[in-house]
């Protein structure tokens, strides 16, 4: 059973007749990760947030469900919105130092959310914190929570929020490009980290990236994202097999491998291009009701 | 083939400002710890590393951003290690820099074209304006381009200005510090294929800053791994790539994800 399903989601700037997210449907079973995958500028962040609901204020949704546990978070009150996916969701933000208040220490950022949000006691909260932070693997939690985020590494700043997402044992986690800012390493790490806390969890996760070689460890399957609209939603396997879609297969041919440097490398190119430009304009001209095409 | 740059026993510090007590100086950090290695006239070089393995602060310390603690860095024979800004400012035109975030290594309330020109009229070129526009042509970008503000061009769109830049001064060599990593694959492709094509046609010396070694295999012709402030490995590209000698490289290489779903990875 989908834990996740997204249907026909469209969503614009405020004001604007343009449109961010186009028909996106898609969904994640209870323990499945699913990758969402396309160059910046293809929407796939937007998803994320619009699960979350934390889109910017000049977005909104126009249509479309996006169906928690059965349930329409679109058609709920905001209050109750807000209290179904704080209790039943986390994020895995893409920098580990933005992500953080520099000026508090690591203990109340993980538990303030428990406490004041989910209600638990300030004891449980706390006991809570260092379990997991052990489960991350980080050494002395006791000693980490009292630091402040600048005396940790990069790494193991990812970590304590690794640790913050999956304090609460949410059902979804929606991590945006959690690795982009490490390096190759560490990104191992964090990524092994994340998969596993995955499985332990039976957590469904939305994994944002805009890396195929990231997507092949981590992803059952994955959604390729080209201006607001899904054009390939495959099996990981399938996908690296050979994609069905033109776009998905140059977005694969312009990824350098290490173990191939001879192979060319080419930017999508133009004729791909055009070619799902022109299945956004007809997507569009049926939402217009063919009246008002528009890219 | 002559050695471009000659670095030998590059030492650098800085002080260290989260360990500085109230008064008194802060203890000081060893970031390069004794680095020797040449540069070649027309190669091409990858830096690599962790964060943190002083990569970016040794190619800061080549392009004279920083000035070194101890050793030399002789650039075409010259020793340029201490030299003042002065003595540096004739100098800078030959030796230009590619910065990692294109965001925010371009005025966004400068317009594209003084954006190219106005480091060459610094240097008193003439007819910079036009020079700009023709560094517009070689990285294949629009002349109207010229007009235009940074926020309004793509990632992509806005590195090729910072290469634009950088050739314009036509410099004889040029650090790219992480200069795709922000890019998505697509624009990343484009990138690199036109720094491919630069390096063919205008003969220049490369120093490539990456993390990524796919990137660095496809347009190195010579990589030095860096750990923890020293070269671990210095070797030709195939080399490193085929038989790589440090521990530190094995791990390196073997962290890099492949869009491969059978690469082992554990």
């Amino acid at each position: 059973m989908s834990f996740l399903r997204i249907s026909n989601l469209s969503a614009r700037l405020v004001g604007s007749s343009t449109r961010l997210l186009r028909d996106v449907s898609l969904s994640v079973d209870v323990g499945q990760v699913h990758g969402l995958v396309g160059e910046s500028g293809a929407g796939k962040s937007m998803i994320g947030k619009a699960v979350l609901g934390i889109l910017p204020r000049a977005v909104e949704v126009t249509s479309g469900k996006i169906e928690l546990d059965g349930v329409d978070l679109l058609q709920l009150p905001p209050a109750e919105r807000r209290r179904r996916i704080g209790a039943l969701c986390a994020l895995i933000p893409q920098d580990p130092l933005t992500a953080l208040n520099p000026s508090r220490r690591i203990g109340p950022q993980i538990t303030d959310r428990l406490v004041q949000i989910l209600g638990w006691t300030r004891a449980q909260a706390d006991a809570r914190a260092v379990e997991i932070l052990g489960e991350v693997q980080i050494p002395d939690p006791t000693r980490v929570l009292r630091c402040y985020p600048h005396e940790l590494s990069g790494g193991m700043r990812q970590r304590v929020l690794i640790a913050s997402a999956f304090a609460a044992a949410p059902k979804l986690i929606v991590a945006d490009e959690p690795t982009t800012a490490l390096d190759a390493t560490v990104q191992k790490q964090i990524l092994t980290l994340i998969a596993q806390m995955q499985a332990r969890h039976g957590t469904a996760l939305l994994f944002v990236t805009h890396d195929l070689g990231v997507v092949s460890k981590v992803c059952g399957s994955l959604s390729v994202l080209y201006g607001g609209m899904v054009v390939e939603d495959v099996a990981m396997r399938g996908f690296f097999a050979g994609p069905a879609h033109a776009y998905s297969r140059a977005l694969l041919a312009a990824t350098p491998k290490y173990t191939d440097p001879y192979a060319s490398l080419h930017p999508v190119p133009e004729a791909v291009i055009a070619q799902v430009q022109d299945q956004l304009r007809a997507a569009d001209q049926i939402w217009n009701g063919g009246t008002r095409p528009h890219v | 083939m002559s050695d471009l740059y000659q670095i030998t026993d590059l030492r650098l510090s800085l002080p260290d400002m989260t360990r500085k007590p109230l008064l008194g100086p802060a203890p000081r950090i060893e970031i390069l710890k004794g680095l020797t290695f040449c540069i070649a006239k027309g190669q091409v070089l990858g830096i690599v590393g962790g964060s943190g393995s002083g990569k970016s602060t040794l190619g800061r310390a080549m392009v004279r951003l920083l000035e070194p603690t101890g050793g030399t860095i002789a650039f075409a024979g010259q020793d340029i290690s201490h030299l003042d800004d002065a003595a540096l400012r004739p100098l800078r035109r030959r030796f230009q820099m590619i910065f990692q975030d294109p965001m925010s290594s371009l005025n966004p309330r400068h317009r594209i074209g003084p954006l190219i020109a106005s480091p060459l009229r610094l240097q008193g070129v003439d007819g910079a304006d036009k020079l700009a526009l023709e560094a517009l042509d070689q990285v294949g970008l629009p002349r109207d381009f010229a007009r235009r503000y940074p926020q309004e061009l793509s990632g992509g769109q806005r590195q090729r200005v910072g290469i634009a830049r950088a050739i314009a001064q036509r410099p004889d060599f040029i650090l790219a510090d992480e200069i795709v990593s922000g890019l998505d694959v697509s624009s990343q492709a484009q990138v690199l294929t036109l720094l491919e094509g630069l390096v063919r046609d205008l003969g220049l010396t490369l120093a490539f800053v990456s993390h990524d070694l796919s990137v660095v295999r496809r347009l190195c012709d010579r990589v030095i791994v860096l750990h923890q402030g020293l070269i671990v490995e210095n070797a030709a590209t195939d080399q490193i790539f085929a038989a790589p000698k440090a521990a530190y490289t094995r791990d390196l290489l073997a962290a890099i994800p492949l869009p491969d779903p059978d690469q082992p990875w554990d």
